[in-house]
């Protein structure tokens, strides 16, 4: 049997495992926008929206209806087919990376299959490597946007992104050798394992994560991921001050959605892939043996939903009346839920935290883009060359002589 | 028609496409996107022989990092449209002659092996990315080192030619 090609009732397991994973990541970018809307202005002293929907929950959904049904021009002296080419190809990208993602270790038993978290097989041996293919890949949307709006803007911006995508691209993969090293392995479920105690030795929890010696890595790996994604303080290809929106500048309506959904999509990979390679991925940070920190999903979803229900029925507007206290109790409900049912509970736990991991970096990247100001562009080569690089070497040579020292010497 | 063998064509008729489009395209930027078309089908055809580290090296290296300095630099220079001339009467007749007795030396050859089509949609083992590391840093480490070594000093020479001379 040939190892990519299921069988037919696998073929339906899977088409319906990317449907539902694409629901959920668009579903997640929408509410993206928004978190990091009202993030930035409570950073700011603001409200951030508020008017759409209670707490301005409903901001998405008008959004995304609205880059429908605006206009679509088409600038003169385009390149037709590039121009259209590139949205494309940018969320093709960025959207194909995610299901390279595991998100869990146990698979859902169903009808005699074993459905795992995640798109990718399980034996996906190269997986990061697969992961890197792609993210190298996904400058030409950028690029290549820039270069057929035909447009002084956009080419400056895209001409930035190509020098800015290559130069750290060198940095994020350099990083992750590191921690490539001590797992042994590109599967990105190997890199997790690798991570848990080995049996029979003290279960440090949070401790035994990649994070602490790897903390080099990590540093530059973090860095060289936001540059990668064009974030803040790194967003130079779409800096608005000087470039006016720079390489997007020329897509209206639903491409320019496509980049904005690429972006987030992209936000979205990174953390989950710093999560798998520096924190443990699903793994609990504390030691298995404390089982009472198995209760901590309800512990938080139970009272956040109590206190949505609560806010709900102070809040002005029926809609939200209504709307708010319905959210709370299905919250409530699920806190509940793990708490009666403990094989679900146990269930839940990898996907817990490892979405709360890839929340904290989300909002690291938000509270970056709240508090950091942009690089200039000199500063951003000189960063990303002479520092990153270097030290992302360093780390390699450091890790090996250490692997190589327990190796000799067989310290544990 | 079994499904790897379906997926070798419609890959194996993307590289092909993308090469001749590469050739046919006017404008520089129009072939590089088609060069990078074959470099992708390429490795959806290294995938499907169960080579994924070379696979996912081809895009990285190929895909990545070489199609992006020459769209990078095809950008920069804001290289236009290229005349295309009728073919020169020196260059015509020879080059098609040679064209013919490489296709037809390609055909004999294949024609002579067999089964190659049917041995490149049929995997055993997936070739391990340790297995190629042992061969790599193992088996020939000299000629690697040696490459690498090669490599290094190009890049030392472009570095130095690329200066600025201190005036």
């Amino acid at each position: 049997m040939h190892p990519f090609f299921p069988t037919n009732d696998e073929l339906g397991i899977a088409v319906a495992k990317i449907a539902i994973l694409l629901f959920i990541v668009l579903t997640v970018n929408a509410y993206l926008t928004w978190f990091e809307r009202k993030v930035v202005a409570h950073i700011q002293s603001r409200w951030g929206p508020h008017r759409v929907g209670p707490h301005g929950l409903l901001q998405p959904l008008a959004d995304g209806l609205k880059f429908f049904f605006k206009e679509d021009p088409t600038p003169a002296g385009v390149d037709k087919f590039v121009y259209y080419l590139a949205p494309l190809l940018a969320l093709a990208l960025a959207l194909t990376s995610i299901a390279i993602i595991p998100f869990g270790p146990d698979p859902i038993r169903w009808r005699g299959h074993d459905i795992y978290l995640g798109i990718a097989p399980l034996n996906l041996n190269v997986g990061i490597l697969a992961l890197f293919a792609i993210t190298a890949l996904g400058v030409y949307g950028v690029a290549l946007a820039g270069w057929s709006s035909n447009s002084k803007y956009p080419l400056l911006g895209g001409l930035r992104s190509s020098a800015q995508m290559v130069s750290y691209e060198l940095a994020l993969t350099m990083s992750v050798v590191g921690v490539l090293l001590m797992a042994g392995s590109f599967n990105l479920r190997d890199i997790i394992n690798a991570q848990a105690p080995p049996v029979g030795h003290p279960d440090h929890g949070m401790f035994g994560w990649n994070l602490w010696p790897q903390i080099l890595g990590f540093f530059c790996f973090f860095i060289a991921a936001v540059a990668e994604t064009n974030r803040v303080p790194f967003d130079l290809p779409e800096a608005e001050s000087e470039l006016v929106a720079g390489f997007h500048t020329e897509y209206a309506s639903f491409k320019f959605a496509m980049f904005f959904i690429a972006e987030y999509t992209s936000m979205i990979t990174v953390s989950c892939l710093c999560t798998i390679m520096f924190l443990g991925g699903w793994l609990s940070p504390f030691p298995a043996s404390w089982t009472i920190t198995h209760y901590l999903p309800s512990v938080i979803l139970i009272p956040f939903g109590l206190w949505v229900i609560m806010d709900g029925f102070r809040y002005e507007t029926i809609f939200g009346r209504l709307v708010l206290p319905a959210v709370g109790t299905a919250i409530t409900a699920f806190g509940l839920i793990f708490i009666v049912f403990p094989h679900i509970n146990e269930f839940i736990q990898a996907p817990f935290w490892f979405l709360s991991k890839v929340l904290l970096f989300l909002f690291v990247y938000v509270w970056m883009r709240g508090t950091l100001p942009r690089f200039r562009y000199d500063q951003l080569m000189a960063f990303g060359w002479k520092l990153l690089v270097p030290v992302s070497i360093v780390n390699v040579i450091l890790t090996s002589f250490v692997i190589l020292a327990k190796m000799q010497w067989g310290a544990k | 028609m079994t499904t790897p063998l379906l997926v070798f064509f419609v890959l194996s008729a993307l590289a092909v496409i993308g090469a001749v489009n590469l050739i046919l395209q006017k404008h520089p930027i129009h072939s590089a996107l088609s060069l990078i078309v074959v470099m992708v089908a390429l490795a959806g055809l290294y995938l499907l022989m169960g080579a994924e580290f070379v696979a996912a090296v081809q895009i990285i290296v190929y895909g990545g990092a070489i199609m992006v300095l020459f769209v990078f630099v095809i950008m920069l220079l804001n290289a236009g449209v290229e005349e295309h001339t009728s073919l020169s009467k020196l260059a015509g007749p020879p080059g098609l002659l040679l064209a013919a007795a490489l296709a037809a030396f390609v055909a004999a050859t294949i024609a002579r092996s067999g089964a190659s089509v049917q041995a490149a949609t049929q995997t055993g083992a997936l070739s391990s990315t340790k297995g190629i590391s042992e061969m790599v840093f193992k088996d020939f480490v000299y000629p690697f080192e040696l490459t690498s070594f090669l490599i290094l000093v190009a890049i030392l020479g472009a570095t130095v030619l690329a200066q600025r001379e201190k005036s």
